[in-house]
């Protein structure tokens, strides 16, 4: 394996309900500045079925090469089918670097991909940066939940490849009109050579705000006692118009489902308020919501480590303050908006 | 009648593992060694398959001699039978290495029972990273289904399995040709209390242990650390907040001090419109 003949920084761009999805583009952002300290090419991967229109977008937001594998074979995300295109255009084009969001899909992906390649797969990276002579991918990430930041290096493979995080990088500001270098692929593989089928896609209806998509969230924790203490949560977070959040000890009580949990095990979230009632600020969900725009922790334990990790705390009784908080909050809104009217 | 193989490991409990401040390490002596939590509702769920449609069980591990006891617990659970690879040879091993040495290890159970499904639990709480079924899956070229958070239906006769994968919003049904490897979610099953025959039967319980030399077709240089592609360069502890500012007064007086901070965010409200404000 000669590593000169190994270059540009590739994204897999995954698609949503015929969008790309907003981690793809949070990692063109960030294979920008790998791309640029190189001196490469930054390309995309879009495969699935009626997408190569959206090549167009990806150029806005940094792209300079989009490689397009557009089939019916490619309407929903199977690993196999996937993994060939996606193998197929590695050994044509030898990219030095690969980047996919840790999601569902981006996590299965990569991991068949590295294995039939071979090469190293660094997971849930939050930091990435790449050495400018070697081409040496840094990719950093939380380890042994969250109690460790480690760097992990793969020096004799190429491409080397990452998952990253979702909301970790920030997508690049788009530039209506900018173009790149459309690449329409054809891979090889039959609907026969593929031993899986997608029956149905069923998406949950009842979720009101999407926990990782919110600007307002409200978690609560094992310090509410019970479930039912737990309620003052969901009270909070639909009197703020928020999203409920939960952490790792709440979710395996069965207090709320899995897709409330915040941390190395859950979801990593990026509000603009977050609040922490009755969490004690375990390190595994610190990882998980440490970036929000403002932390507000409430907890009797004035020793909890979660006010180390929050901007404005209150030691107090969450059944207290919290039901006061939403009664002013009513009033005071209200009065607010007659103000302004 | 199935045979199905399910993949533990034993791991520090990462929830309640001490760091050592000076040297940046983790106190592995301060966390118990436990079964990785993913992986006892992976057996648990091959178990649970096992009696519905009749078969046996069987988990293998990688690990050093300690590691027989996250066996004996999967004994615990109710699984049938276990083995275990246990050299110096795989020490030091990253995901692609680590799925190298298990798949020589479960085409080596093939030979004693042809194996119909491959049971991992989603990730371990050591390592996050959720690779290892995968990368098994694909070297024994079987379909991998991650995220697997029910097993719909598994057909022997016509060899199929229908199951929900997880997604970011939902899921999706899967139907997959078997054999094939499925990574569960925890929410899959609860694992209940171990039946006291089956405490009885782990207490006694030894596994199969192998040795690289026991393997069949082993290139050397695909294990351990020799056979893995990553390496750590560095490890830091995450730089500890400094915290912030305490609202302090009664809780009138805090939930005041809250109240103005979120006034001046007031955008968010008003746009927003959460159903507690009326516009």
């Amino acid at each position: 394996m000669s590593f000169e003949d190994y270059s540009g920084i590739w994204v897999f761009i995954e698609v949503k309900d015929g969008e790309v999805v907003p981690v793809s583009l949070e990692l063109l952002g960030a294979g920008k500045e790998l791309a640029d300290k190189r001196g490469t090419e930054l390309a995309g991967v879009l495969i699935g079925e009626n997408v190569t229109h959206l090549a167009d977008t990806l150029f806005e937001y940094g792209a300079d090469t989009v490689y397009v594998y557009d089939d019916t074979i490619f309407k929903n995300y199977r690993t196999e089918s996937y993994m060939k295109a996606l193998l197929e255009c590695c050994q044509e084009y030898k990219p030095e670097v690969i980047l996919y969001g840790a999601t569902s899909t981006g996590k299965d992906l990569a991991s068949a991909v590295a294995t039939d390649l071979p090469t190293g797969l660094t997971a849930d990276s939050t930091i990435l940066d790449i050495e400018e002579d070697t081409g040496l991918l840094l990719a950093s990430r939380p380890a042994f939940g969250g109690n460790i930041m480690a760097t992990i290096l793969c020096k004799k493979y190429r491409p080397q490849m990452a998952t990253v995080r979702p909301k970790v990088m920030k997508a690049l500001t788009p530039e209506p009109g900018r173009t790149g270098r459309l690449i329409e692929e054809t891979a090889s593989i039959k609907e026969e050579d593929i031993r899986t089928k997608v029956l149905e896609i069923v998406q949950f209806t009842t979720q009101k705000v999407r926990i990782d998509e919110a600007d307002i969230v409200v978690a609560g924790g094992k310090g509410l006692g019970s479930e039912k203490g737990f309620q003052v949560v969901h009270d909070l977070a639909e009197t703020l118009g928020g999203a409920v959040g939960a952490s790792r000890d709440v979710v395996e009580a069965g207090w709320v489902e899995h897709h409330h949990q915040v941390g190395q095990t859950g979801l990593t979230v990026t509000p603009k308020i977050y609040f922490a009632i009755g969490i004690s600020g375990a390190i595994q969900h610190i990882v998980g919501m440490q970036n929000s725009g403002l932390i507000i922790a409430i907890n009797n334990d004035p020793e909890a480590p979660i006010f180390q990790s929050s901007h404005y705390g209150i030691v107090g009784d969450a059944f207290e303050i919290v039901p006061l908080l939403i009664q002013q909050f009513k009033q005071a809104f209200n009065q607010e908006v007659v103000d302004h009217v | 009648m199935l045979h199905i193989v399910a993949c533990i490991k034993q791991v520090p409990d990462t929830k309640i593992i001490k760091m050592n401040p000076k040297t940046n390490t983790m106190d592995r002596a301060s966390a118990p060694a436990i079964l990785n939590p993913y992986d006892a509702h992976a057996v648990e769920e091959a178990v649970r398959l096992k009696k519905k449609y009749g078969g046996t069980v069987s988990v293998l591990t990688m690990g050093p001699p300690p590691a027989v006891k996250a066996i004996k617990k999967c004994i615990e659970i109710g699984a049938d039978e276990g083995y275990m690879i246990s050299d110096r040879a795989f020490a030091g091993a990253d995901t692609l290495a680590t799925s190298y040495a298990l798949t020589k290890a479960i085409e080596k159970i093939s030979q004693i029972k042809p194996v119909d499904l491959i049971i991992c639990g989603k990730m371990t709480i050591d390592g996050d990273t959720g690779q290892v079924g995968p990368g098994i899956a694909r070297r024994l070229d079987m379909p991998p289904l991650t995220s697997v958070n029910k097993v719909k239906e598994i057909n022997v006769e016509e060899g199929y399995a229908i199951v929900h994968r997880k997604l970011e919003d939902g899921y999706e049904v899967i139907q997959s040709t078997m054999p094939c490897l499925m990574s569960v979610e925890k929410e899959i099953n609860d694992v209940p209390y171990s039946s006291m025959t089956n405490m009885l039967k782990a207490a006694r319980y030894q596994p199969v242990i192998w040795a690289v030399a026991d393997l069949e077709d082993v290139e050397r240089t695909q294990l351990g650390l020799k056979g893995s592609p990553t390496i750590v360069s560095k490890v830091w502890a995450p730089k500890k907040p400094s915290g912030g500012e305490m609202l302090e007064g009664d809780a009138a007086q805090q939930t005041e001090q809250l109240l103005n901070l979120l006034l001046e965010k007031k955008e968010l409200f008003v746009a927003k419109g959460g159903s507690g404000v009326e516009l």
